[in-house]
């Protein structure tokens, strides 16, 4: 069963077309990623199937419900968790929690018994009569998914949830939504640019530029690449990938800085060719299994990477750090 | 609407009101300095004057609205504020209206600047004035009445502002101007017909001198009190009444639009 169905969904603003006829579904119970560099449309899908904007034209339905003609519904029928905190971090922890179950007319009867349980999720119990400003990142985070969870939406949206949290914390975090799958078979939809988290994901849908480039499960993605990756670091390393056309029909991709890399079927017999071979310099060399972020270079070209920040966005990563501490 | 929606977002701002003991402090000792310095400075430039009353008293009741004002509108412009950085996207990712966002947000600003100005009469006897306790409720209400009317004022304007930039901007060219123009620091009376044209257009200027006739009516006589007031309270009332009408809706069209 589709818990989340897209057709044919297009954004345009102005002259730029952020969302460009995209179509997907999610199914009930799944992790679904969605993966893409800064501007690729992640946000302004995320926006339309929260009813914040408006399509230009295709449409979207979630748990039933059409996010032009029932918003309300829409609004009820899902759990979002913003990239920037969202808390009152005047208010305790119950209040937050309070407010929003008022908000989207959860019964007051009912209420109780719903915040001792997402509470006891997010394993916050004992902070609930504690204000928020005095709470850590990943606890602020994990009030967020709680307060998404306490009118039982369909589905709960995840916009980079572990954005600005150190790693440890950010594993911690993952605990507790794999444990939202496992034990109350919540749908999450989530958009990351971590890939090595994209790894959690059931399916994984690649969007560039506006448009999905492939979806699918993480392993099947990965299998897709071939065989290995050998990357290399060389001072001139044009002459290299030409190099490395001419004598085994090979594309080299760029990669960071001055490093091509190449996919292989099998790197342990191929290196010692290249050793052997190769006229152009190299500096180093390494050589992996192939990991999404492969995957998403291969597909698009380029790296996943934070893009040239604006002067707002900068300004909000600062509010964000704040708000996390 | 939404009662419960509006009666959530109130709550809000008033617990978050309550827990800001610095904000409280504050904006009470604003006032103050206002009274204790431009007061007390003026009074003894002005000692030879014709004003038929004490400087400080008859400044006292333009503190009081102004700091209805400072409050309203502060309360209510942080909107800007938490639209980019916070809660207001929670709340407006809600099944709720728009119109009981607005109506939450005024009705709080409301509560509190007039909450807060009706804590600064106990200023009062420091001043030298008397105040009758069955004037406090007429004076409430005004007090209200011109929160009211601000709070709408001021999420208009957090409606139609374009960056947090401009914010500064428009105290200078907003804020200040409303102040001076109100009728707080000098009777508006005996101004030129220009000034009288812009406190005309100025709401806050008919809340200080209703709240100024309502506090010194007992103080001195009908004859010293028509020089340094334009209008009966009802009159100030009908005014305030239209203006509160005219701003709240077009910020409910504003804030509808934006969001």
């Amino acid at each position: 069963m589709n818990v989340i169905e897209v057709k044919k969904l297009t954004k345009k603003f102005d002259e730029i077309t952020a969302v460009d006829g995209i179509s997907f579904e999610v199914r009930k119970g799944e992790i679904f990623g969605f993966l893409g560099p800064n501007g690729a449309g992640k946000s302004t899908t995320i926006s339309i199937l929260a009813t914040l904007l408006e399509p230009t034209s295709g449409g979207a339905n979630i748990n039933g419900f059409s996010v032009i003609a029932d918003r309300n519904q829409i609004r009820k029928s899902i759990g979002l968790v913003f990239q920037d905190p969202s808390l009152d971090d005047r208010l305790t922890a119950e209040e937050n929690l309070r407010f929003h179950a008022r908000l989207y007319g959860v019964p007051m009867s009912e209420y109780k018994k719903r915040a001792d349980e997402v509470l006891d999720l997010v394993e916050l119990k004992d902070r609930r009569d504690d204000i928020v400003k005095t709470f850590s990142g990943g606890m602020k985070r994990r009030l967020e998914i709680a307060r998404g969870l306490i009118h039982y939406p369909a589905v709960l949206f995840l916009d980079e949830p572990t954005l600005g949290l150190d790693p440890q914390t950010r594993a911690h975090l993952w605990e507790y939504i794999l444990r939202l799958k496992r034990e109350k078979e919540m749908t999450i939809f989530m958009t990351t640019h971590y890939m090595n988290e994209a790894e959690y994901c059931d399916r994984i849908a690649i969007i560039d530029r506006g448009k999905i480039v492939a979806l699918d499960t993480p392993e099947a993605l990965k299998k897709k690449i071939g065989g290995d990756i050998i990357r290399m670091q060389s001072g001139e390393k044009e002459k290299l990938a030409k190099e490395i056309k001419e004598k085994y029909d090979l594309d080299a991709k760029d990669s960071e800085g001055d490093m091509i890399q190449v996919e292989v079927e099998n790197a342990d017999t191929f290196m010692p060719r290249l050793f052997n071979e190769l006229e152009s310099k190299i500096e180093s060399i390494e050589m992996r299994r192939p990991t999404l972020d492969d995957v998403f270079l291969s597909l698009t070209d380029r790296m996943i990477r934070e893009e040239q920040a604006s002067r707002k966005d900068a300004f909000r990563a600062q509010m964000r750090i704040r708000g996390r501490k | 609407m939404n009662l419960s929606a509006i009666y959530t977002i109130w709550e809000r701002e008033l617990i978050r009101y309550w827990r800001d003991k610095i904000r409280i402090v504050t904006t009470l000792i604003q006032p103050l300095m206002f009274l204790a310095i431009f007061g007390t400075g003026l009074r003894s430039a002005l000692a030879s004057s014709s004003l038929g009353i004490d400087f400080l008293k008859f400044m006292y009741p333009g503190i009081i609205a102004m700091s209805v004002m400072g409050v309203a509108f502060f309360s209510t412009i942080s909107t800007v504020w938490d639209r980019e950085f916070g809660f207001l996207k929670e709340i407006l990712v809600a099944p709720v209206s728009r119109t009981s966002i607005v109506l939450g947000k005024i009705l709080g600003a409301t509560t509190i600047a007039a909450t807060q100005a009706l804590l600064l009469l106990i200023l009062a006897p420091i001043i030298g004035v008397s105040i009758n306790l069955t004037v406090v409720p007429e004076l409430f209400l005004f007090m209200l009445l011109l929160a009211f009317t601000i709070s709408g004022m001021g999420l208009l304007i957090a409606s139609l502002l374009k960056s947090l930039e401009s914010f500064g901007l428009l105290m200078q060219l907003l804020v200040f101007p409303m102040f001076f123009l109100s009728g707080a620091f000098f009777p508006l009376t005996n101004v030129p017909g220009w000034m009288k044209l812009l406190s005309a257009i100025n709401p806050l200027s008919y809340g200080v001198d209703a709240l100024r006739e309502m506090i010194l009516r007992n103080q001195i006589s009908q004859v010293e009190i028509a020089k340094i007031i334009l209008r009966s309270p009802g009159a100030n009332a009908m005014y305030l009444v239209f203006f509160s009408f005219i701003l709240v809706s077009a910020a409910v069209v504003a804030f509808n639009r934006r969001n």
